[in-house]
């Protein structure tokens, strides 16, 4: 047991003694640091004001990441390294990020350009080369309601191929910083009490399923991309949280030739990386979940476990047929992903209980696959229907069907009659539009902000009617964005 | 510096006007060292204040305790209408309609009904949860058909304007279409919030900082609601985190309340509402619905229009009068016609007030006539560039608005016309065309809108700006006026100005805060007029110091004062030369005077509400999109492929700010009539108050291809600011574009035969239902 949260603010080491459990990132920087350079802007990891670099051991290798300090905690950057805008400049000479800011008139009340800052920064650190592509999907967490994104776009545009960036202090210094880092490392459970509550986090996986045994009234904490809001906007103030994050078993991932094991805490940014790759769909879904700073903090155990209706993930994992590997102390159990989902934010996990892994069938080739998300707002929106549809043929007839849905229901949730109207039948327009039409019978979604009941109820039926077009006649362009067809 | 150090404009200096040089504080920004209010040292003791809100729409309030939350750690204590030492009242436009507290009834769901007062934000915030209200429910008009259907009360007088017999002309028309649309409102999304900060000094005294477009108004509101004279109050906004009108009369809520707290307990007090509470809290764009008919010949020339715009401005007036005002001033767009009636509806609702928002109901106006426009076009089978062209006003005939004004100004049919062949528009239109009849699935749209604008307040007598100009002894030029920076570049065109004026480089030239202690009875920063006054009123001011210090300069040299020429710097008189600073130091030794107030009153202007004629306007803006989108039909998704834009700034006093404005009004303009969708549930709440829920424009929304230009040579005709024109609402309305290239992309399923009357905000769900109504 450790008692002591270490992390580096910039090149210097801090040791904290006590921290409250769900002390924001971007409250200790703003309140007790006064760095206010960070700024907030809406407090729930949407607008990217208060984006940071955040400097972590991924297998043993430093990585950086562009986060969102609103909803972090502070703990839970034990053995991190944190950078905030302040770190950039070199005495009174801007980093080229934020030069190149200046020189494309990037700023104008300047609120947000903190954030944008260090989304470019972190780009800047990643990737010597980037497309444009690649610069909107890093800015798309970061709101901007002055520029109108041209001239930070371009900014950034300028800032490829830099010779400069060679001599960036930050890249330059890596390898000492890794070692700073592996040096903080252990295998302690990191345990902190204040005032507010406990926090512990230990860095093995028996360690982590005896406490979750122990403190039941504990709340789990992944990427706290959903959790950091209960505190930031349900203002609730959980007395224990055990956080995931520090167990390196939980981020493994297992490939063979049939299946991929996902450890709980893989992040959505490492999640595409593996799951792109089986599907062009799949790459685009994960290239639209949240933002670059929500997917670098939410986990796909956390996606699952949350148990949002509308969460991203469940109806691709669902289409694919995925297992959900459970703990409870020192026992596993897995069940098919879709008999997880219980009712409208309950699971099936006992108190105890965490989820540890999931597994992923790979997608044979004779099947095909198809998934759509369908946004108010293309990009960093939440869904207003997902769908994933997976379908087996044989000689063209379908011989068996997995649609899954989000938005439609309290859960992610199969459509079992459109299903049933698909199964035997040849893989057609016409076997399209009468699963299309069952639809209504598995299905009466939500009237909400997001979408009408009818609006979800048309565009399911008709995402059947794009896999169709998709499939049965690729020549006709059936999306605004050329992806890959939907053969697997 | 990234811009090379290089004289502008027939002049030495560097950073003179017409130099397209950073924002003033660029370095800051990017830097995170600028100070926004949030950021600056708290006093010692600071308390936070925070707002309880009304859980209903309309109620009474039967029984308001608070005693669970006096006892809630940290908490100080709390505010209620009883703590009010002044008049429990911040209505802006001193109708008394706008209590600080609600008392015996809530107006609309977040109506404050109390403060809280804690050691931390955090304490504040969340002891506003221990309140315990009983209400009993009243009926409530939470919408505009609701407020029809109970009787239509107005918060204001409605607007009138009448030219010719519309009643007579759409009867005799050959042509007539008469229907209805919705237009949906917005929220501002400034990524700073509100916030306010009030330091008690001495006496009755305080120092408010506070996010405000409107210092004078925050320093009357607060000695309003404190029962002290304006004198006793003095306000700061040195920057805001985006303004758009939101913090026009927003702020004064935020500022009244840190006043009122901190002379209660004598000590400084913060408040900052969280972003959800601020979206709740306070007003918005409006939202309409515009009940239409027009009537045309056989070539689409309007001949006669009704229209009747009736707005949802909330439980109070705030600024809806005005609003809904200048809707009905921009009902022609661009257009003439030739008889009209307009009349304004602007209704009560049990709903936030709302504001003002870049544009300031003129958006809705012109979105309305773009409209007629499409109806013409679809009823005739034109093209509706062809209706637009033919409708334009004329510059010596048909140029007479629906409020008496002639029109002497348009460019719009040069502009249009150079628009229209540098992005090709025949030519895509024609491969659109071609591209829609071979794909099933995916279409393509086109359209090409015009931009007309007018510039003032309607409000005559805010058409005036101050200045505060000192020249100290080392030559340095600290200059204030009663403009407010919200990331428009105010300060920096202002200084610009004045560095042309002084013939110095602009690092001489230091913008100070804008405080109400040095300019006083300013108005708002708003109508786009913010260069217009501020820095015409420090031109005035600095020619007062440039005319002083030629004066002792000629009797120094012994020349006349015409003789003597600033440059670069320099003043000289024939051979004779001496340095700025110089100057100045030795005009000191001579104990010449070296502070200057400036005024400015725009000329011209005059407005007869009553009879609905004048002369509002001081001159128009004009400007041009040209959009390209693709959709979806399967899904209403789209995507905006392209934007062409030609703007008209004037002589642009700095071309890269202005070219920001255009740019990033665009893109608000569009988001508006997209993405931004305000979502109310039949309690009268509003679900989408975060960034999760409200969707403004994201990096990927920017067209890929986006070429914006501002029309090249432009001079105001008018005697502005070196001959500039304002740019800060007008370019919001280019987006008008975008909607209308959706529109084209949906006609499409319907052969192009039915007009697709796709009322904005143009979501992937409204885009879809308009395709499905085609179908049928």
């Amino acid at each position: 047991m450790r008692h002591k949260l270490r992390f580096y603010f910039g090149n210097e080491l801090h040791e904290l003694d006590s921290c409250a459990p769900t002390l924001t990132l971007l409250d200790w920087l703003r309140l007790e640091m006064a760095k206010t350079g960070t700024k907030e802007g809406c407090a729930e990891g949407d607008c990217g004001a208060c984006t940071i670099v955040v400097g972590r051991l991924e297998a043993g290798r430093l990585t950086y990441r562009a986060l969102n300090a609103c909803i972090l905690f502070l703990p839970t950057l034990d053995g991190c390294q944190i950078l905030s805008v302040e770190h950039l400049k070199a005495g009174r000479t801007l980093h080229p990020v934020q030069q190149a800011l200046v020189d494309f008139h990037g700023s104008q009340c300047g609120f947000c350009t903190p954030g944008i800052v260090m989304s470019l920064f972190a780009l800047w650190l990643n990737q010597s080369n980037p497309d444009i592509g690649r610069i909107e999907d890093v800015l798309a967490g970061n709101l901007c309601r002055c520029t109108g994104y041209r001239p930070i776009i371009d900014a950034a545009m300028s800032l490829r191929a830099n010779p400069d960036r060679d001599l960036d202090p930050w890249l330059r210094d890596h390898a000492d910083m890794q070692s700073k880092l592996l040096a903080l490392a252990d295998d302690e459970t990191l345990s902190l009490q204040s005032a507010e509550g406990r926090f512990l986090s230990p860095a093995t996986l028996p360690d982590l399923a005896r406490l979750v045994l122990q403190e039941p009234q504990a709340i789990l904490v992944a990427g706290a991309t959903d959790v950091g809001l209960w505190v930031t906007k349900g203002m609730q103030q959980p007395n224990v949280v055990i956080a995931l994050n520090r167990v390196e078993a939980l981020t493994q991932i297992h490939a063979s030739a049939q299946e991929t094991s996902f450890g709980a805490m893989v992040p959505l940014t490492k999640l595409r990386d593996v799951m792109g790759a089986m599907h062009p769909q799949i790459d685009e879904l994960l290239r639209r979940f949240g933002s670059e700073q929500v997917r670098n903090s939410g986990t796909i155990g956390g996606n699952i476990a949350n148990g949002s209706p509308i969460g991203d993930l469940p109806p691709v994992l669902i289409a694919m047929n995925a297992r959900v590997v459970l703990q409870r102390g020192e026992t596993e159990r897995s069940l098919p992903l879709e008999a997880f989902f219980l009712d409208y934010k309950k699971q099936d996990r006992q108190q105890g209980e965490f989820v540890t892994r999931i597994i992923v069938p790979g997608l044979a080739p004779q099947s095909l696959f198809h998934v759509s998300k369908i946004t108010k707002r293309m990009d960093e929106d939440i869904s207003a229907v997902c769908g994933a549809f997976w379908l087996e043929l044989r000689d063209g007839r379908v011989l068996a069907a997995r649609l899954a849905f989000g938005g439609m229901a309290a859960v992610p949730k199969r459509a079992a009659k459109a299903e049933a109207a698909l199964v035997g039948e040849i893989w057609s327009h016409a076997a399209a539009q009468a699963a299309a039409h069952a639809l209504d019978l598995d299905f009466s979604p939500l009237d909400d902000w997001r979408a009408s009941a009818a609006y979800r109820r048309q565009v399911a039926a008709n995402l059947l009617k794009r896999l169709a077009f998709e499939t049965l006649q690729p020549e006709i362009q059936s999306r605004t964005i050329a992806l890959g067809v939907a053969h697997a | 510096m990234h811009e090379k150090r290089k004289p502008t404009r027939d002049s030495k200096i560097y950073g003179g006007a017409g130099a397209p040089i950073q924002h003033d504080s660029a370095h800051k920004h990017v830097a995170g060292e600028a100070i926004y209010i949030d950021d600056m040292p708290e006093p010692q003791g600071t308390l936070h204040v925070y707002f309880g809100l009304s859980q209903r729409a309309h109620a009474r309030v039967l029984r308001l305790d608070l005693s669970a939350i006096t006892q809630a750690p940290g908490v100080v204590g709390v505010l209620t209408s009883a703590d009010i030492t002044g008049s429990n009242d911040i209505s802006p436009v001193g109708l008394g309609d706008e209590p600080l507290f609600a008392t015996d009834e809530v107006m609309f769901h977040g109506q404050p009904l109390f403060a809280v007062v804690a050691k931390t934000r955090h304490a504040a915030r969340r002891a506003c949860a221990l309140a315990r209200v009983e209400y009993a429910d009243l009926p409530a008009k939470l919408d505009v058909a609701a407020a029809r259907a109970a009787g239509g009360e107005t918060v204001v007088e409605p607007l009138r304007l009448v030219r010719g017999d519309a009643t007579r002309a759409l009867k005799e028309a050959p042509h007539r279409v008469q229907a209805s649309m919705k237009i949906g409102g917005q929220d501002h999304f400034y990524l700073e919030g509100h916030i306010a900060l009030a330091i008690p000094g001495e006496d009755q005294d305080v120092t408010v900082y506070s996010s405000t477009q409107h210092p004078s108004e925050v320093q009357h509101m607060v000695a309003h609601v404190l029962g002290i004279e304006s004198h006793s109050v003095t306000v700061e906004v040195r920057r805001m985190g985006g303004g758009f009108g939101g913090k026009e009369t927003q702020s004064n809520l935020f500022a009244a309340i840190c006043a009122l707290a901190a002379r209660k307990y004598g000590v400084a007090v913060k408040c900052r509402p969280d972003r959800d509470d601020d979206m709740i809290m306070t007003g918005k764009r409006h939202d309409f619905v515009v009940d239409y008919e027009v009537g045309f010949d056989e070539q689409g020339r309007i001949q006669g229009v009704h229209f009747v715009f009736a707005a949802r401005c909330g439980y109070s007036a705030d600024l809806s009068g005005p609003v809904t005002d200048r809707a009905l001033f921009h009902c022609d767009n661009a257009y003439f016609y030739p008889d009209v009636r307009a009349v304004s509806q602007p209704l009560r609702t049990h709903s936030v007030s709302n504001t003002a928002f870049r544009g300031f109901g003129g958006p809705q106006g012109m979105v309305a006539a773009e409209r007629l426009i499409e109806e013409i076009a679809f009823a005739l089978q034109k093209d509706p560039l062809e209706i637009r062209k033919a409708n334009f006003y004329g510059t010596d005939s048909r140029n007479v608005t629906p409020y008496h004004q002639s029109i002497s100004d348009n460019i719009l049919p040069e502009l249009v016309g150079q628009l229209e062949k540098s992005a090709d528009y025949g030519t895509r239109r024609t491969a659109i065309r071609a591209f829609n009849a071979a794909n099933p699935i995916i279409k393509r749209g086109i359209a090409l809108t015009p931009v007309k604008f007018g510039i003032s307040f309607t409000a005559t007598w805010y058409n005036q700006g101050g200045a505060l100009v000192h020249i100290y002894t080392d030559g340095s030029i600290q200059v204030n006026h009663g403009g407010t920076e919200m990331g428009q570049g105010l300060y920096q065109k202002v200084a610009q100005v004045v560095a042309t004026t002084f013939e110095v480089d602009i690092d001489q030239i230091r913008i100070t805060p804008t405080n109400t202690g040095k300019v006083p009875n300013t108005s708002a920063t708003a109508a786009s007029s913010g260069t217009d006054i501020n820095a015409f009123a420090a031109h005035n001011a600095a020619m007062k110091l440039k005319n002083r210090l030629s004066e002792f300069a000629a009797r120094m040299w012994n020349v006349e004062p015409h003789e003597i020429v600033f440059s670069g710097g320099q003043i000289s008189a024939g051979a004779q030369t001496i340095g700025f600073a110089a100057l100045v130091k030795a005009a000191y030794m001579a104990r010449i005077q070296l502070s200057a107030t400036g005024f400015y009153k725009t000329p011209n202007i005059h407005w007869d509400r009553a009879a609905g004629k004048g002369h509002p306007f001081y001159y128009f803006a004009y400007g041009a999109a040209m959009a390209e989108v693709v959709v979806d039909t399967l899904t209403g998704e789209y995507k905006v492929e392209r934007v062409d834009i030609l703007h008209d700034v004037g002589r642009s006093i700095n071309p890269a700010i202005d070219r920001g404005q255009v740019e990033g009004g665009f893109i608000q303009g569009m988001g508006w009539l997209t993405t931004e969708e305000l979502w109310w549930d039949d309690k009268g709440r509003l679900r989408t108050h975060a960034p999760s829920t409200y969707k403004i424009p994201v990096a990927s929304d920017l067209p890929r291809i986006f070429n914006v230009e501002l029309v090249e040579g432009s001079e105001n005709r008018e005697a502005t600011i070196l001959k500039s024109k304002a740019v800060g609402e007008p370019p919001l309305m280019l987006g008008m574009s975008v909607l209308h290239a959706l529109s084209d992309a949906i006609a499409s399923v319907g052969d192009y035969q039915i007009c697709p009357r796709l009322d904005p905000p143009a979501t992937p769900e409204a885009v879809l239902a308009a395709i499905e109504r085609l179908r049928k």
